[in-house]
């Protein structure tokens, strides 16, 4: 794409870009650019884009893994790399042409307008992000160069802690209660029940599921030394502050896309730059079959809510969104991650539209089972719900951690018809057993039956009737 | 309109990025795992007879990073292409042993990686764990193997890049410290020194100047010979010279690594031997019968001849199937004494695939009246019993010379 251009040029677009992303009310955290080079592009994704972020070897691997992809032309490296922090960092790749530069960063500020206002972000203290992320380096960093403790050590931990960090509460704005209010309330409830009290119902802890995993070894564990604590804290906080992207993967990406467009729409771009933006835009946003592209079903569900405000399509190119269909949206940004936002946009047409489908394994091959007609669009529908933002974690958590009155730690997958991968379910709990020092046990649904897992020393051991149901005797 | 644009700056690109710390540790954790799985490299038989630069590409299973995942037996959403229809096959399941697609961590799936290494690199972490034997040393050897130049004090006179640039910046200021003390004498008889005045250069003299000293260094390394004696007989069918070869190849690469200069010598023997070449050895079949007496007689020549034990360490190898004529056995139990007195280490194989006919009689059960400390004998029934009895040779050389240090220490 010939058109050669400086930072002189970037920073006039973004003039104009932010001059709309104003007149459209897009309300943004101020914005930061950062131009570099492929290889620091890579290992931006690598670290989340955080300018600074505890060593581990996996961010080896998922870097030799994309540089890897990349290399071969597999994999391009996306155009954006946007974090979620106060002021809003970018990265722009230098040797993107001057459209992809003008469109990542229209796109950028997409993100940045979402990230300031969705509910879901409300928690992630942006204006601290990266002073955190720095200060978790800093202390992860003094562990492994304390000689006392060293890069083994602190590696066991890591690798144990990364492998629960998703397992927490599905929703952060919902206040847990305490253990005393967990006792009152299991008092109350058998009372209006007009139940006898028996003992056994107390000789349990915690009372109700807790599914913050780390959090609860953390403070449970009397044998963890303070750093492990201090591990598992920063583990746990990474993982709630990526829990709202992977919440609104579908609605951000698609905000992102609309807006874009929108900006780009209105910018009186030279026509090769609009013409090379179409083409873009269209890569970006096309349907991906036999997947799920993000930024198609995002981008296809706001302009299904902007269709059915105005009661017709718009043309993009020429009309200009109208003020009181954007009041409306921004609302629904607002409030919405990806599970409500499906559950509550996701109509029939829309469906059809993108042409989902449910299907599941025959032998070798995924077959299609339902498309969505008449009929079927509903369970599809809710199929996508339960597998979108978080539905892609098992729900686990702890229900017991003084089983047998030998400090026994007993987890229970929630089954939703979806059973565990039983050799990573296995490795797992070998994990959970290193956090945790003593049996661990995981009660979960494999194969139509109950299934109890338990690990501890002397290794793993699964209740017989599933082991039945896998080798059947003859 | 405020947006700040921080320009690109390549200081931390190129060459090393931030990653490269985590990168670092992850290659370290992908050595510890191939040197896991070392036993099936070595046993494949790629490997074998190459050359030390050759590249050889070895699957190793990639690291995983388990966590509570949902397998991939339930059904899923996707989108079509625009007219999908029920019963319509969409792309293959998963299966183990490809390299997962979709997001890190969230999807099991093997990865597996290819990883190109030299054969030198990988015969290094084979050997990682491993200590070299004994460096018996040989009073005699003395044979230079590296001549090179050391440092050694200091001179006035030399080449200028030869200069020692802290001596010579010390010893101006010892002469200047002098300077001024005979100067501050001198005035203090005449009057006050006067502190406006500034201070004065003091540039360096030629007396100043230091010059490194060089003294040849010479080091003396002990040289060692590997005797690989073969049955190269009938009986010995694709698969046992498959497994000697591997074996011999081990061997090689292991003394190689650990010597200066390694001499090979290749003994094939059926009822008579004969010194062939490496290509030969390891790729040309014989027939016959087996006399393993005559393939030890070959290996006592050459010892005497050519590697004096006085002068060289001396490592033989024996790998036969064992069917040997029983008529030859004294003579060869005889024989073999002989070479464990010439040999750092002579060690015996004795190959015999499960499975496989044999008739004779087995040597291994012979050699057991052989009362050596450097002789060992091992079996070897299958491709995945070569490393490990391969390091159980090794290992036992290591004991013999812990012991015989011990005892040295004792003795003292």
């Amino acid at each position: 794409m010939g058109r050669s251009y400086s930072l002189k040029d970037l920073e006039m677009w973004e003039d104009r870009i932010s001059e709309k992303v104003h007149e459209f009310g897009l309300d943004c955290y101020p914005q930061e650019f950062e131009i570099c080079d492929h290889v620091q592009m890579l290992s931006m994704m690598t670290y989340h884009g955080m300018p600074s972020h505890y060593p581990h070897w996996s961010f080896g691997k998922s870097f030799e893994r994309t540089k890897t992809l990349y290399d071969y032309g597999v994999q391009g490296i996306p155009y954006e790399m946007v974090i979620n922090s106060d002021p809003c960092i970018a990265g722009l790749m230098r040797d993107n042409s001057l459209c992809l530069q003008i469109l990542t960063m229209a796109h950028v500020y997409g993100h940045n307008d979402f990230f300031k206002n969705n509910f879901t972000f409300h928690h992630t203290q942006a204006d601290m992000v990266i002073a955190r992320f720095k200060s978790h380096a800093d202390r992860i960093r003094g562990y492994v160069e304390d000689p006392s403790i060293g890069q083994e050590a602190v590696e066991r931990i890591l690798d144990a802690a990364h492998a629960l960090s998703f397992q927490c509460r599905r929703n952060q704005a919902i206040k847990r209660r305490s253990p005393e209010d967990q006792l009152r309330n299991v008092l109350r409830e058998k009372e209006e029940g007009g139940e006898q009290l028996e003992d056994a119902d107390f000789h349990r802890f915690p009372l109700e599921p807790e599914e913050n995993l780390l959090i609860f070894i953390r403070d449970n564990n009397p044998r963890l030394t303070e750093w492990e604590k201090d591990i598992l804290t920063i583990v746990h906080e990474e993982a709630l502050y990526f829990q709202p992207q992977m919440e609104t993967k579908i609605i951000n990406e698609g905000w992102a896309c609309y807006w874009h467009r929108e900006i780009m729409n209105s910018l009186d771009l030279p026509s090769d730059i609009h013409m090379e933006f179409l083409v873009r835009h269209n890569q970006v946003v096309r349907p991906i079959p036999g997947d799920l592209n993000p930024y198609n079903i995002g981008l296809t569900l706001w302009d299904r809510i902007e269709e059915l405000q105005l009661g017709e399509a718009r043309n993009y190119n020429e009309d200009r969104q109208e003020i009181d269909v954007r009041k409306t949206l921004f609302e629904i940004r607002e409030v919405d991650r990806d599970t409500s936002f499906i559950r509550r946009f996701m109509d029939r047409e829309t469906m059809e539209k993108l042409d989902l489908f449910e299907a599941a394994p025959e032998h070798q091959d995924w077959v299609i089972k339902k498309v969505s007609d008449e009929d079927n669009w509903k369970p599809i529908r809710d199929l996508l719900v339960e597998s979108v933002g978080l539905g892609g974690i098992p729900n686990i958590a702890i229900i017991d951690c003084d089983g047998d009155g030998a400090r026994t730690l007993k987890l229970q997958h929630t089954f939703d018809g979806r059973e565990l991968e039983a050799t990573y379910a296995e490795k797992t709990l070998e994990h959970v057993y290193t956090l945790w020092g003593r049996r661990v046990m995981l009660e979960t649904t494999l194969h139509d039956n109950n299934t109890l897992y338990s690990y501890n020393e002397e290794g793993l051991v699964v209740t017989p009737d599933v082991v039945n149901a896998i080798y059947p005797a003859f | 309109m405020g947006a700040v644009f921080r320009p690109y700056s390549p200081s931390d690109s190129l060459q090393s990025d931030r990653t490269s710390g985590d990168r670092q540790r992850y290659r370290e954790r992908l050595r510890e795992v191939l040197k896991e799985n070392i036993a099936d490299v070595v046993s494949e038989q790629s490997i074998i007879g190459r050359d030390g630069d050759n590249i050889v590409k070895v699957p190793i299973r990639g690291i995983k990073e388990y966590r509570f995942v949902y397998g991939n037996n339930s059904p899923r959403v996707a989108q079509g292409d625009g007219d999908s229809e029920a019963g319509q096959k969409v792309g293959k399941v998963q299966q183990d042993g490809k390299a997962g697609e979709g997001e890190a961590g969230n999807e099991p799936g093997e990865d597996y990686y290819e990883t190109d290494v030299t054969l030198d690199e990988l015969i290094e972490i084979m050997f990682e764990d491993l200590e070299l034997p004994d460096l018996e040393s040989k009073p005699l050897r003395a044979i230079e193997a590296e001549y090179t130049h050391k440092r050694s004090g200091t001179k006035r006179v030399g080449i200028r890049a030869h200069l020692d640039k802290k001596r010579t910046a010390k010893s101006r200021l010892k002469r200047r410290f002098v300077q001024q003390k005979i100067e501050q004498n001198a005035q203090a008889d005449v009057d006050p020194p006067e502190e406006e005045e500034e201070e004065k250069r003091f540039p360096f003299n030629q007396r100043d100047f230091r010059y490194h000293r060089h003294k040849p260094d010479i080091r003396y390394e002990s040289n060692a010979v590997v005797l690989c004696i073969m049955d190269t007989s009938g009986s010995m069918n694709v698969m046992k010279k498959y497994l000697a070869r591997s074996f011999f190849f081990l061997l090689y690469q292991f003394v190689r690594l650990k010597y200066q200069q390694t001499e090979l010598v290749f003994i094939a023997h059926d009822t008579q031997a004969k010194e062939v070449n490496e290509d030969d050895f390891f790729h040309k079949g014989e027939s016959g019968g087996t006399m393993i007496s005559s393939g030890y007689q070959k290996a006592l020549d050459i010892i005497h001849d050519r590697f004096h034990p006085s002068l060289w360490n001396v490592y033989a190898f024996h790998c036969s199937d064992g069917d040997n004529f029983s008529e030859d056995v004294p003579k060869t139990i005889e024989l073999a004494k002989k070479l464990c007195e010439s040999c750092n280490l002579f060690g015996y194989g004795e190959i015999k695939p499960t499975g496989g006919v044999s008739w004779g009689t087995p040597m291994l059960k012979h050699f057991d009246v052989l009362e050596a400390d450097n002789f060992t004998t091992l079996g070897i029934t299958a491709k995945a019993d070569v490393w490990p009895k391969f390091k159980a040779f090794l290992s036992r050389d290591r004991e013999r010379f812990s012991e015989s240090t011990m005892g040295f220490n004792l003795w003292n």
